[in-house]
């Protein structure tokens, strides 16, 4: 469970983030939309530890995660999967799924064995320089490195960017199974509202660093202010 | 067999290469800093000095010459250590030239300190090895049991340092660490520890080529390590200053070229050799150096 409350982030003079609040429960998807600049990976890098919180609270369970230190906020199992994936080009496919694995007790052989049932196409490429993978392949990579340390807490960037619609679409499906089979908080930063609406629980939709709508998913789907003005969906 | 050992070709081949692998170690101790943090650390040389002149003063308490090894590396894996953390971590975010400077002026204030402390003479320490060349067949081979010594402690630091990079779950994390350090911390890697391990490692392989030196016939003093580190450097800069390979390749090319010079040709020429390497690389491969992959920033 994830809860952040009155979160403000700013760069420099700019307000990325004012008064943020939201809350992501285990077992479901919490979408968070918007068009770009709206805040969206600012407040993933915020639960992260990355960018400095001016004001506000983040708490995972009952700890706050405000000004610990990133790694630690990793070891407490929150996997951030970044936006372009963050997969290191020059280690091997099987050198970045160990280094997810790394810092958690997880058995590494056995986290090795789950993840390339999981995703097939990593244990055949699993000697491979990850530079040589395409960005679905990188994406499932970047997705199992993050759940091979078996986190509580999975946030996702971007994950659709640069796939193609049917790599997208079961991209989507497999992170719902996930979720929900792992009983995992996902936080899922989307510009392309349409495939993340069709699996999330609830969404968010974040606007120049504030939240204008916080609701059931579906609730936002047909809302037809918010799919003109903010999320792009004019039919 | 005999005869072409004891050729002028192999002595120079021979002395090029006892000399090349101190080079090697230096540049490989460069390459490990710079891939980590990129700092190029110009006091390298003398804080791998000062690390050997520590250990020799404990030979003078009676130690033997292996303890005098492992107290030389051990304290300059502390130096590298405290380098990084009190010298170059405030610097991080910095121009890039502010932890060069940081580090000329601490090479300065070491190199000093050495001279006051220990005056500015040559000091050595025996190795178990003699220093007395081979021969065979009344012919002089450049090889004593000490220049074999050299060559293999240096191969096996060489390999020991590759196997840790590659196969180690360390390893993996200060690769982890120099590539991507961002996405490293969302994995959960300590990468500042990492940044210090790192900065151990390489100030414990310049240790060993000091030792190296202070146990040769010559023997090591306060600015002794200058020339090494412009070798070690100029090597480190041919094989593009983030490889490893390139590094050694270098300081044995560096190390044979200068022998061939002084040889050939006249002894006050000989650091030419690596001027000339150098000159050579940049004409055939000028992104070798200070160029990084612009792939890595996917």
């Amino acid at each position: 469970m994830i809860r952040i409350e009155n979160l403000c982030v700013n760069y420099g003079a700019v307000k990325a983030l004012r008064d943020v609040s939201l809350q992501a429960s285990p077992g479901q998807i919490t979408a968070v939309l918007g068009a770009n600049g709206a805040g969206k990976t600012t407040l993933l890098r915020a639960i992260s530890g990355l960018v400095t919180v001016q004001s506000g609270t983040i708490h995972l369970g009952e700890r706050s995660l405000v000004k610990m230190a990133t790694e630690n906020i990793a070891r407490l199992g929150v996997g951030h999967v970044p936006e372009g994936r963050g997969v290191i080009g020059e280690l091997t496919v099987e050198e970045n799924l160990r280094l997810g694995a790394l810092a958690s007790k997880v058995n590494i052989a056995e986290g090795l064995e789950t993840q390339y049932r999981q995703f097939p196409v990593l244990g055949d490429r699993r000697k491979k320089y990850c530079a040589t993978l395409s960005g679905g392949e990188r994406q499932m990579l970047a997705m199992a490195r993050a759940l091979i340390a078996q986190p509580q807490v999975l946030l996702l960037d971007e994950p659709s960017l640069g796939l193609a619609p049917q790599v997208t679409s079961e991209l989507m499906k497999s992170i719902l199974s996930l979720c929900e089979s792992k009983n995992l908080t996902v936080i899922l930063v989307e510009q392309n509202a349409k495939s993340a609406l069709r699996i999330a629980h609830n969404a968010v939709v974040l606007h120049l660093g504030t939240v204008v709508a916080s609701d059931h998913a579906a609730v936002v789907a047909h809302d037809d202010d918010l799919r003109r003005y903010y999320l792009g969906l004019v039919q | 067999m005999a005869n072409f050992l004891a050729s002028p070709f192999m002595h120079n081949v021979l002395a090029g290469l006892a000399q090349g692998v101190l080079y090697s170690l230096l540049a490989l101790s460069l390459v490990i800093i710079w891939q980590s943090t990129h700092v190029l650390n110009f006091a390298q040389g003398a804080m791998a000095m000062f690390a050997t002149y520590i250990g020799m003063t404990e030979i003078d308490r009676g130690v033997g010459y292996w303890w005098c090894v492992i107290i030389s590396v051990l304290v300059g894996m502390l130096f590298g250590g405290l380098a990084e953390r009190v010298l170059i971590r405030p610097l991080y975010g910095k121009p890039e030239i502010n932890p060069i400077v940081v580090m000329v002026g601490f090479l300065g204030v070491i190199e000093a300190l050495a001279a006051a402390i220990w005056t500015s003479t040559t000091r050595n320490i025996t190795p178990p090895f003699s220093q007395i060349y081979f021969h065979a067949g009344g012919q002089v081979i450049l090889l004593s049991p000490f220049v074999i010594f050299q060559i293999v402690l240096a191969i096996v630091i060489m390999l020991s340092i590759a196997a840790l990079f590659r196969f180690t779950k360390l390893g993996l994390q200060l690769r982890a660490s120099a590539l991507a350090p961002e996405v490293a911390r969302l994995l959960g890697v300590r990468v500042s520890r990492m940044l210090t391990i790192g900065w151990m490692l390489s100030a414990g392989v310049g240790a060993v080529a000091a030792v190296i030196i202070a146990s040769g016939t010559f023997g090591l003093f306060p600015t002794n390590m200058d020339g090494i580190f412009v070798a070690g450097f100029i090597a480190a800069a041919v094989g593009g200053l983030e490889s490893p390979i390139g590094a050694i390749t270098g300081g044995l090319l560096i190390g044979l070229s200068e022998q061939f010079i002084l040889s050939y040709w006249s002894a006050t020429l000989a650091p030419l050799g690596g001027i000339i390497i150098l000159v050579v690389a940049l004409m055939i491969r000028p992104q070798g150096i200070f160029t990084k992959n612009v792939e890595r920033r996917v």
